[in-house]
């Protein structure tokens, strides 16, 4: 039913004197906002479908076209803000839960942005990384608790299964499913590329991509879709998701509209059904239940690969973290609250689970507090926006960091946020074949190349002004960062100093 | 010698080809001066059925029939571009009949024009190659 109580939340401007009726807006728009109008030889609108999501704004050769956020508002009140309101309008008219996609949009606190990361003045010297080499390559996994020689006094080299990356930056769990093909292809060829590792998420591997194997980071999740043993044996590592940073404590449902074709046929589960993750694994119920998974997981892998034991970062975090890292899993996977996902409730979303800032920061302090850091790497996710918020997941404490968000912005999305919807516009989060052709995986894998090489040059530099030629010297250094506008309390978490101090 | 290629894998069928083409062979310097209410002549057209689209423009064959069938002897090859010298043509659209691509049209002034890879036009290289939103046209040696 027709919604009569909301007004649109968007205009969409059309200059008439630029236009030239190319009507390339109407033919991009899967929503169908533009149409042509023959008898008056002009281009209309619908603003009720539009989602702001620009696929238009930016293919319009003439730049006659801009989505403005409506001024149309209802009564200021500084206690129902407008969103609050319509989201009462919606539910009254629905009776449903309130959906919504990717990260959480709300003004809560961004710590990135009140940590400043240090730099080498006169008394130590600052080193250029145009010219004196820089190492950012990271091995995450298990590490020897102490220098061990055998008889001869010959040092033992070997070490429980490492996960190798070029850079401390992997893309994260997006499942085949939620995003499409070609998004798919465009993370793992880009992955491969810069000898890093995308995450299949936990829809299962396309067959076309076991290629990409050395460079994939195979998901088992509570649904265990597409999980088997050419699955595991394909993979660089193992990552057991209990928990995703936008939904902690909820499962996942992909509509059964979705399940099409190879989505069915990957996700090993019949067309048209839907595919529902339940919110708990049904074999975890303790520390000792998620040992149990990891060590059949590496006696599956013939304990060749790591595993990765992935969870939201919730209130009790450093004590989920500690049980972790003592179940015999190699690494732990840490997201934060505003990580995004392809289908969320609102209320979940927005409210649930914590900045990943402070999680990162009490979990490395923690495990160091009980002298386990060394069996586990650290790797955090839930809107790392920059090379800065890697260099400072760094200095915190974290072993690598997990991007999506970024990784998508990269092919093409523009962050409206209607994933849910299945009708893309940039060809990302869809499955209907003439969407997803528009995601071409050179322009996306190359795109993704280019960021990932500029955050890495950003990397060299941020730490060469430090003064540190290896990313290992900076992990866990937080006397690289001071805290600007932080409570004591805050900064007692952090493990950081106030600007100043 | 680079031709224009469309893989129709990648092609969106949003026509932007057709009017970056029409405006780079326009001799104008602003788009909306050169196409806003006017009928445009593309030298590349999208090819539509259910779901395929194609960008369609000349191959510039080895042993074009275009050229053979010209009456009028303004149809030549110049390294290897085939071009369409429109104050010789007569307008009889013998050209238009034998390609087989049907990449040859009637110009705005009744003259026949084709794709000349925008190797004369202010642009210098091909337009639609430059203007595909998802690089579904390249200009390429093969």
């Amino acid at each position: 039913m027709k919604d009569h109580f909301i007004y649109p939340e968007f205009e969409v401007v059309r200059n008439d004197n630029r236009c030239i009726q190319c009507r390339v807006c109407e033919r991009q728009c899967a929503n169908e906002v533009h149409s042509f109008d023959p008898e008056r030889g002009i281009m209309l609108s619908d603003e009720t479908k539009c989602v702001n999501c620009q696929r238009c704004v930016s293919l319009c050769p003439t730049r006659a076209l801009k989505i403005v956020k409506s001024d149309c508002r209802l009564r200021e009140n500084a206690n129902w803000a407008d969103d609050t309101i319509k989201e009462i309008y919606k539910q009254a008219n629905s009776g449903g839960v309130l959906l919504s996609s990717m990260g959480n949009p709300k003004p809560l606190p961004v710590y990135w942005d009140k940590i400043l990361i240090n730099a080498s003045q006169v008394t130590n010297p600052p080193i250029d990384p145009l010219r004196e080499p820089m190492e950012t390559k990271v091995f995450l996994g298990k590490k020897p608790e102490k220098i061990k020689r055998n008889e001869d006094g010959e040092l033992v080299t070997e070490t429980t299964p490492q996960l190798e990356l070029s850079m401390p930056v992997m893309f994260s769990a997006m499942s085949y499913g939620s995003i499409s093909y070609n998004a798919h292809a465009s993370l793992a060829r880009a992955a491969t590329e810069l000898g890093i590792c995308y995450n299949t998420g936990e829809g299962g591997l396309h067959e076309d991509f076991y290629i990409y194997g050395p460079n994939t980071v195979v998901q088992v999740a509570s649904g265990r879709f597409g999980v088997h043993k050419d699955y595991l044996e394909a993979a660089a590592a193992v990552e057991i998701k209990m928990g995703q940073g936008a939904k902690p404590g909820i499962g996942g449902h992909l509509p059964g509209a979705k399940i099409v074709g190879d989505v069915s046929k990957t996700r090993m589960i019949p067309e048209g059904s839907d595919a529902i993750s339940p919110a708990p694994h049904h074999d975890i119920y303790s520390i000792e239940d998620l040992r149990q998974l990891v060590y059949s997981l590496k006696e599956a892998t013939e304990y060749k690969k790591p595993v990765i034991v992935k969870v939201a970062a919730v209130h009790n975090i450093a004590a989920i973290a500690s049980g972790i890292a003592r179940s015999g899993a190699d690494i732990i996977a840490i997201d934060g609250f505003r990580g995004g996902t392809g289908a969320a409730p609102t209320r979940i979303r927005d409210n649930v689970g914590i900045p990943i800032e402070l999680a990162l920061a009490s979990v490395d302090q923690r495990l160091r507090d009980e002298g386990i850091r060394n069996n586990v790497s650290l790797v955090v996710g839930g809107s790392v926006r920059s090379a800065a918020d890697v260099v400072k997941a760094v200095a915190l404490g974290a072993d690598a960091v997990y991007v999506a968000t970024a990784a998508l912005l990269a092919m093409g999305c523009h962050l409206c946020r209607t994933c849910q919807s299945g009708k893309c516009n940039w060809g990302i989060a869809t499955q209907r074949p003439e969407l997803v052709k528009r995601l071409n995986p050179d322009m996306g894998s190359r795109r993704l190349v280019n960021l990932m090489d500029a955050w890495r040059h950003e990397i060299k530099e941020l730490m060469g002004g430090m003064g540190i030629n290896s990313i290992e010297s900076l992990r866990g250094n937080r006397l690289m960062l001071r805290g600007v506008g932080l409570t004591d309390k805050e900064l007692e978490i952090l493990g950081i100093s106030h600007a100043g101090e | 010698m680079k031709r224009v290629f469309v893989n129709e894998d990648w092609c969106l069928g949003c026509h932007l080809c057709e009017y970056n083409c029409a405006y780079a062979n326009s001799g104008l310097s602003d788009m909306v001066k050169a196409l806003k209410g006017k009928d445009i002549f593309p030298r590349i057209h999208i090819e539509e059925t259910d779901g395929i689209t194609y960008a369609v423009s000349c191959r510039h064959c080895k042993d074009p029939l275009c050229v053979k069938s010209c009456i009028a002897g303004a149809i030549s090859i110049e390294d290897g571009t085939v071009k369409i010298d429109k104050t010789k043509c007569v307008g009889c659209l013998t050209c238009v009949l034998v390609c087989p691509y049907g990449a040859v049209a009637a110009g705005p002034e009744g003259a026949a024009q084709k794709c000349e890879l925008c190797l004369a036009n202010s642009c210098g290289s091909p337009a639609c190659v430059k203007g595909c939103p998802n690089n579904a046209i390249v200009y390429e040696e093969r």
